[in-house]
């Protein structure tokens, strides 16, 4: 076959073949420079050791990786992320869930109760973080007038490495109310009503509808939330930033945030980028940990 | 009767549970009206007798808000146009044009999105930095930071190629009979009905995109260039304890997306529904 004698067909085949790659080329080339590419800089940055300040990167192994696993900082971060996380994720989605089920029934007030609810959630976290920081105000904060009208001592909150922590994560749970109360709904609305009816017909009173209907049934929601949640609670910096900048005393350094004064306040660029590759893992490791764990007690339909 | 006794029970939970919800914002209202001697006053008190509206006033003068806002508005009117470009673009290859290697580059496509942003900050970072050394208007401090990486959407481009998919292959038919290329097909027949996806995708990545922190934290060092929430976050650095006037910025902050949000609730809500979106 000789380039004079392609068909007609085959023309328009490539044509068709041309075409393709021309409409992904534009998404292709944003996502190979900033997607891409990055990854693989990442991997092999995090192999040298270069302050962008005092000159070129050197060559430095598994160097960035050896100082990160024996940095007290390090560990530090890994145990404020995971106090976070384990202080606000199952308290969240059970107060979700709660709510959810208080909410799926027909009512009219539907609309104004999810926009109350959803509200913290779509708001700028800046903007929410500052106040809540003039809620935990020590001195004249709402949360300490509050306290008080319960008789209980006034706490100093974000002044205390010991409160910090705690404060933050009552930020998070009420922040992150709204979205998963709407998953909840959608997940309560997709069981079927004849599955109530029977167990209903069978004399099951409320919480053996609850404990053999819904909850089994909820499995794949409930599922899919606390995935979501994990990922973003070991991503969670912009609070950390505003209210305390990690601090005091490194009590609300989570691990973004000590990435970030790693890499863009000491300019250690290997080490931020090992940084980055290990939470990563992290994320990567505790997302396949919960699937293969808890994923075959996940009921499907 | 127990009956109505439950709903009401029901009722009372949701409204306790609402104004929980609703506090810190009616809260955030109230400071902002204060003047800084009321701020301080202890009992709190919710409803101030003199409003003070200068607050918002200084608040604005007080830094670069006006500039902050135009750039949040352009970098995020940048990014969601764009996104719905390529994305369309690309969707429509992956739902409609059949070429070698395409469900293999569609697993590509996918796999970035498992890539949490932190891996690539620093990268994307020193990328920039030397498109800088290229060219001013393409390093960092610039829009062209704030918004080329954000252009492409894996994301956007799996919603829509979900919903590209739905069209039925006569429409296809039909379009090739009238004489209409690939492109026109794109444009004149599948785009305008997928509008419910379009809206979500363009609703969804807007208010990302104008609440993003981290990255225009990173990339941006002078004031000209600060988007509202970082110009937000250094205000508070400048103003210390004067709440009042740190509350009223943090109204007009919240404001607009709130206004948006109410808006358009029922097409949010669902999109978070049907598609476990999160910011």
């Amino acid at each position: 076959m000789t380039m004079l004698s392609i068909s007609p067909r085959r023309r328009r085949e490539w044509m068709e073949w041309l075409s393709g790659y021309a409409f992904l080329a534009p998404s292709f080339i944003v996502l190979a420079v900033f997607t891409y590419f990055p990854v693989a800089y990442a991997l092999g940055l995090s192999f040298f050791k270069w302050r962008i300040m005092s000159g070129a990167p050197t060559f430095f192994g598994l160097g960035n990786y050896q100082l990160l696993f024996t940095s007290d900082d390090f560990w530090q971060a890994i145990r404020n992320t995971v106090y976070f996380a384990v202080g606000s994720i199952p308290t969240g989605m059970a107060i979700a869930l709660f709510v959810a089920i208080l909410l799926n029934r027909p009512m009219r007030a539907l609309p104004i109760y999810r926009t109350a609810y959803f509200l913290p959630t779509v708001t700028s976290m800046v903007a929410v973080s500052v106040v809540w920081m003039w809620i935990y105000h020590p001195d004249v904060g709402l949360m300490n007038y509050l306290l008080e009208q319960f008789h209980l001592a006034p706490i100093r909150w974000l002044n205390e490495p010991r409160s910090a922590m705690p404060a933050l994560i009552i930020l998070g749970i009420w922040r992150g109310l709204g979205y998963n109360i709407i998953i909840y709904l959608a997940g309560l609305q997709n069981i079927p009503e004849h599955l109530y009816e029977a167990a209903q017909i069978d004399g099951a009173n409320r919480w053996q509808l609850f404990r053999h209907v819904t909850w089994p049934l909820l499995t794949p929601t409930s599922f899919l939330i606390l995935i979501m949640a994990v990922i973003n609670s070991f991503q969670a910096f912009t609070e950390f930033d505003v209210m305390t900048q990690g601090g005091p005393l490194g009590s609300t350094t989570v691990i973004v945030y000590y990435l970030y004064k790693q890499a863009f306040q000491q300019f250690n660029m290997g080490y931020g980028s090992a940084l980055a590759i290990v939470l990563f893992l992290i994320i990567l490791g505790l997302t396949l940990i919960q699937t293969k764990v808890l994923g075959p007690r996940v009921h499907y339909q | 009767m127990l009956k109505k006794l439950e709903s009401s029970l029901i009722h009372l939970l949701l409204i306790l549970g609402a104004i929980v919800m609703v506090m810190p914002f009616a809260w955030m209202i109230s400071t902002s009206l204060k003047s800084q001697n009321e701020v301080f006053s202890y009992p709190p008190v919710w409803i101030p007798p003199n409003p003070i509206w200068e607050n918002y006033v200084r608040a604005w003068q007080a830094a670069p808000f006006a500039r902050y806002f135009v750039n949040s508005v352009i970098i995020a009117l940048a990014v969601t146009l764009g996104t719905l470009i390529t994305s369309s673009f690309a969707a429509f290859a992956f739902a409609r044009i059949r070429f070698p290697g395409r469900d293999a580059l569609f697993a590509i496509y996918l796999s970035s999105m498992m890539i949490p942003h932190q891996m690539t900050i620093i990268p994307s970072f020193l990328v920039l930095k030397d498109f800088g050394d290229f060219s001013p208007a393409l390093g960092l401090d610039t829009y062209f930071a704030l918004i080329a990486p954000f252009i492409a959407s894996a994301f956007g481009i799996f919603l829509l190629r979900q919903s590209f998919l739905t069209l039925p292959n006569e429409l296809e038919d039909a379009a090739i009979l009238d004489g209409c290329g690939k492109l026109g097909f794109l444009w004149r027949i599948v785009i305008p009905l997928s509008r419910p996806a379009l809206a979500t995708l363009a609703l969804f990545t807007f208010m990302a995109n104008w609440n993003s922190y981290l990255w225009p934290l990173i990339v941006t060092n002078s004031n000209t260039m600060r988007t509202v929430q970082i110009g937000l976050r250094y205000f508070v650095g400048q103003e210390g304890n004067q709440w009042g006037l740190l509350m009223a910025a943090a109204v007009f902050v919240t404001l607009p997306i709130v206004i948006v949000y109410l808006l358009v609730q029922r097409q949010f809500v669902q999109g978070i529904a049907v598609t476990g979106i999160k910011q």
